[in-house]
């Protein structure tokens, strides 16, 4: 009767309309929870400094990730390297609430992701399009998210990848039934994946944006995109006032479509993340695990 | 009759959809303007608390909520929503929630348990909290393993898991006409 993927695409559903805020000590924790982040995501380095920093980068220190789940009361998630199934179950014994799969780390496997439907724990993947969404969740996950571009500050490639599913979802919305065949082979998924955005004009799980959202503007952007919560990963931490600008993208998520709120929301905020343009980067994460 | 639904985070368009279903009109509340629209009751969804009461204590809707639920405005709380009619929140229900109280996402359960009035309901339970301490004034609707898990005082209603998120309208419809009769009232 239990079902643990319904179960684990409610616990997404909870977090709509909320910011997951990337921290790297239970101190960053307490400040993103008071500013009202809906769940944060424990990691050592945020993204910009993983880019910093270079070499090989992997799951955070389960001690580290424990600290972090001892100061808060929001879900608190954690990320693994692509397809290694073994760090994703080393985050399950320490009863992690969400497992992100992700990009951001150096890739353990070119070819398989996890198997997410062996775990209890849910899983957030990244996607660039609509066919890479769908397989992230034929392999069981209960959560999608754009990839954009982590840790540059830089929004462009996570709007291009929500435009992008949202426009794939459009057309497969005004197929004829018999074109979801042909549809569900060229994006490499099962039919009845395809059948279900043609019914329902959205992914089946919750879909979020994350990959360089800085501002409650980029916030506000990603939402009227269609995104339904977002990340931020380095645009808090690596701000002036981490504090202020939490609370101003909190706020920008749940007032998307206010402009008047926005302009208030958005002065006095010190100085935003430096950030790099796409063009100066030499590793595009987003091209990791299709 | 029209059911305000408090839109700050969370899961308030599976509200929202619910009502739809029972054909009731709803608008969503974001800010203190919204609040002043006329309305017959108030939906507080799912959603993270913590984050929830941040925001609603920013924009101004903490009060003037408190205000309207002690004036007999009739209210519906599932999971966070609960909790925010608690004594450490706006209390204006004379309840003690358990946050988290069964864990982790690894604690999350689903089960179909009798719910008073109505029979045996799907319960879906996220990181749910369940009521700890409940006053004198307090209806219990239902119990699981010894815990409250729904109540009833005057027109407030709520639950610890999450109705919105099944196929089932029953309680919702309960809801729908605690508004009605409050309605019929005045």
């Amino acid at each position: 009767m239990e079902d643990r993927t319904e179960l684990n695409r409610n616990l997404a559903q909870m977090l709509k309309g909320g910011v997951i805020m990337d921290v790297t000590t239970p101190e960053q924790a307490r400040i993103a929870e008071a500013a009202g982040a809906c769940a944060v995501m424990a990691l050592e380095r945020i993204p910009a400094d993983i880019r910093a920093a270079g070499g090989v980068s992997r799951m955070s220190d389960p001690k580290m990730i424990k600290g972090i789940q001892a100061a808060v009361t929001i879900p608190v998630m954690a990320k693994c390297r692509i397809g290694h199934f073994a760090e994703a179950q080393i985050l399950e014994a320490i009863e992690i609430d969400y497992i992100d799969e992700s990009e951001v780390l150096s890739p353990a496997d070119d070819i398989y992701h996890i198997d997410k439907r062996k775990f209890k724990v849910p899983f957030v993947c990244g996607a660039k399009d609509l066919g890479e969404a769908l397989r992230r969740i034929n392999e069981g996950a209960t959560m999608i998210r754009t990839k954009g571009e982590p840790g540059t500050g830089d929004v462009i490639q996570a709007v291009r990848h929500m435009r992008m599913m949202q426009s794939e979802m459009r057309r497969l919305v005004s197929m004829n039934d018999d074109e979801l065949y042909e549809a569900a082979k060229q994006l490499r998924v099962p039919y009845e994946l395809v059948l279900y955005v043609h019914e329902n004009g959205k992914l089946p799980v919750v879909n979020f944006a994350a990959g360089g959202v800085a501002t409650p503007a980029d916030a506000a952007l990603m939402m009227q995109l269609g995104a339904e919560g977002v990340f931020v990963g380095s645009g808090i931490f690596k701000s002036g006032n981490p504090e202020k600008r939490a609370q101003a993208i909190v706020k920008a998520v749940t007032n998307y479509d206010n402009p008047k709120v926005l302009a208030e929301l958005s002065e006095d905020l010190g100085e935003a993340m430096v950030g790099i343009n796409e063009n100066e980067i030499a590793l595009l994460m987003a091209e990791r695990g299709k | 009759m029209r059911i305000a639904i408090l839109a700050l985070q969370g899961a308030f368009a599976e509200h929202q959809q619910m009502l739809r279903r029972l054909q009731v009109d709803s608008f969503l509340i974001r800010n203190a303007d919204d609040w002043n629209q006329r309305k017959d009751g108030l939906i507080i969804p799912g959603g993270e608390s913590t984050a929830m009461l941040k925001i609603m204590k920013d924009e101004g809707l903490f009060a003037p909520i408190q205000t309207a639920l002690r004036g007999g405005l009739p209210v519906f709380g599932t999971c966070a929503g609960l909790i925010m009619l608690d004594h450490e929140h706006l209390g204006t229900m004379d309840i003690e929630a358990k946050r988290n109280a069964y864990g982790r996402q690894l604690g999350s359960f689903f089960t179909i348990h009798d719910f008073k009035g109505i029979g045996d309901i799907p319960m879906t339970f996220i990181r749910a909290p369940y009521i700890e301490r409940a006053g004198p004034k307090v209806e219990i609707l239902s119990r699981l393993d010894g815990k409250i898990i729904a109540a009833k005082q005057e027109n407030q209603l709520v639950c610890a898991f999450h109705p919105e998120l099944s196929d089932d309208t029953r309680v919702h419809e309960w809801f729908v006409q605690i508004c009605q009769s409050r309605q019929a009232e005045g």
